[in-house]
């Protein structure tokens, strides 16, 4: 059997975040606070996807996350899935899906939110959920709302 | 009420806001009534707002309750660059509820989330001012013996106006009819739009004040700002076009009212003021009522 050959290693345990757009690999890192992690980790940028045409991966060795964790990223990689590893197996695969809430990963747009101006974790309502490219959040704060397109990270 | 916070209008439904109303026509009656004898009521206010102040200050008093607090920022510990929260929580130890005015947007929301006391948001940035959004109310209901089915213009900056954001979100809970008159750059938000559509309700936009006047119910003014206008000729242009006269006020019908925030410029010509279809100083009065029904609903007392 011809072997594929992986270009980001295996790992023997932990957990696959795979599908990342490229671009979005660190900020990934950033949002999940595995830069300030000990578990080693493993990346790659403009891999070759067959669904995607290119894209980002991150491996987490003897790290698993749950659900409401991960979703935190929902809104950068929409596609990404999460692979569960247990002595080099996948237990399990999970899609991604943009919470209800999300809360401190964004900035709201609004200058004058009290967000932007003193030290207060973001809120945001997620509106239009089903409808990708109508999904805006709602600033739980100063109640103005944030089209996709202005999204922008902490 | 679940959170006794009054941050938005949008956190009361219809059913509270009647309730509020009613209450505030007994304080009509009967403003003088020592309910808040044994209560501190503390002012914060991070800017000035004069009216707002005052008001409050004559509701509390009228109550016999006491007021702890400071009337501009400049004057207190956050000119030192101390936080909200910071002076929230300290403030919380010194009083029963807090009424607050803030620049930012959102600042009443966290404060009502850090505070273990009630806070009355009255006025947060370009966001919300819910206690003139009831005063409004109050006066239509007042005025026209009742708020359903009405024919309401609002009329000058629709943009950033935040009254009438307010005003016309808690009006689609009574089957209005909107007129709405501005120039063509201070128009309507979409996003309050979307409140009246979401009710199936109607609104029409004008550009011109007089054919409007004659077939509505009352007439919210609102002053236009000179900074609204990236170019200052525009301001020139439109400023005079949307002034309400005397004549305008003549070709109405006889239950229309005059309703406006102040503080007035010249959007009201001065004529007006002795029609008795001018309502707006009266209006300025009946924030008071409405400030005495809403601390003692809060206060449970």
């Amino acid at each position: 059997m011809e072997r594929k050959e992986l270009k980001v290693s295996a790992i023997k345990n932990g957990t696959v975040i795979d599908h990342l757009p490229s671009d979005s690999v660190f900020q990934v890192i950033r949002i999940l606070n595995l830069n300030n992690s000990e578990n080693p980790l493993y990346s790659g940028i403009n891999l070759e996807s067959k669904k995607f045409g290119n894209k980002g991966i991150i491996k987490v060795e003897n790290r698993y996350f749950k659900p409401e964790e991960v979703n935190k990223i929902a809104l950068l990689a929409p596609k990404a899935t999460m692979i569960e590893i247990k002595d080099f197996d996948v237990v399990r695969k999970t899609s991604l899906e943009i919470p209800d809430v999300i809360t401190k990963v964004v900035k709201c747009i609004n200058p004058k939110c009290i967000t932007n101006n003193q030290n207060v974790p973001t809120k945001f309502e997620v509106m239009n959920k089903d409808k990708e490219e109508e999904l805006k959040l709602h600033c739980h704060f100063c109640e103005k709302t944030t089209a996709r397109e202005n999204i922008m990270f902490k | 009420m679940n959170n006794k916070s009054l941050i938005s209008i949008n956190d009361y439904s219809k059913e509270e806001i009647i309730q509020l109303l009613d209450r505030a026509e007994d304080f009509e009656k009967n403003p003088s009534q020592p309910l808040l004898k044994d209560h501190v009521i503390a002012s914060l206010f991070f800017e000035p707002s004069t009216r707002t102040r005052l008001s409050f200050e004559s509701a509390i008093s009228r109550l016999s309750g006491k007021i702890v607090g400071f009337t501009d920022a400049s004057s207190s510990s956050v000119k030192k660059g101390e936080s909200l929260k910071d002076t929230i929580l300290t403030v919380s130890n010194y009083s029963d509820l807090i009424v607050m005015r803030h620049p930012l947007d959102g600042s009443a929301r966290w404060a009502s989330e850090v505070a273990n006391v009630p806070i009355i948001n009255a006025g947060d940035g370009a966001n919300q001012h819910p206690t003139q959004c009831l005063l409004d109310l109050f006066s239509i209901r007042k005025t026209q013996g009742t708020l359903d089915n009405l024919d309401l213009a609002f009329v000058g900056d629709l943009k950033y106006g935040r009254t009438v954001h307010s005003l016309v979100i808690a009006m689609t809970m009574f089957n209005t009819t909107f007129h709405l008159v501005s120039p063509t750059e201070l128009k309507l938000p979409s996003a309050v739009k979307r409140y009246i559509k979401e009710k199936n309700l109607k609104y029409y936009q004008y550009t011109d004040l007089e054919e409007v006047i004659p077939n509505v119910d009352a007439c919210y003014m609102t002053r236009i700002q000179r900074e609204r206008f990236a170019d200052p000729m525009e301001f020139e242009r439109v400023k005079n076009s949307y002034v309400l006269t005397r004549e305008m006020v003549d070709t109405s019908k006889d239950n229309f009212k005059v309703l406006h925030p102040l503080p007035r410029v010249n959007e009201i010509s001065e004529d007006v003021d002795s029609s008795p279809k001018a309502y707006y100083f009266q209006q300025a009065l009946n924030g008071v009522y409405i400030r005495e029904a809403l601390l003692t609903t809060i206060l449970g007392v």
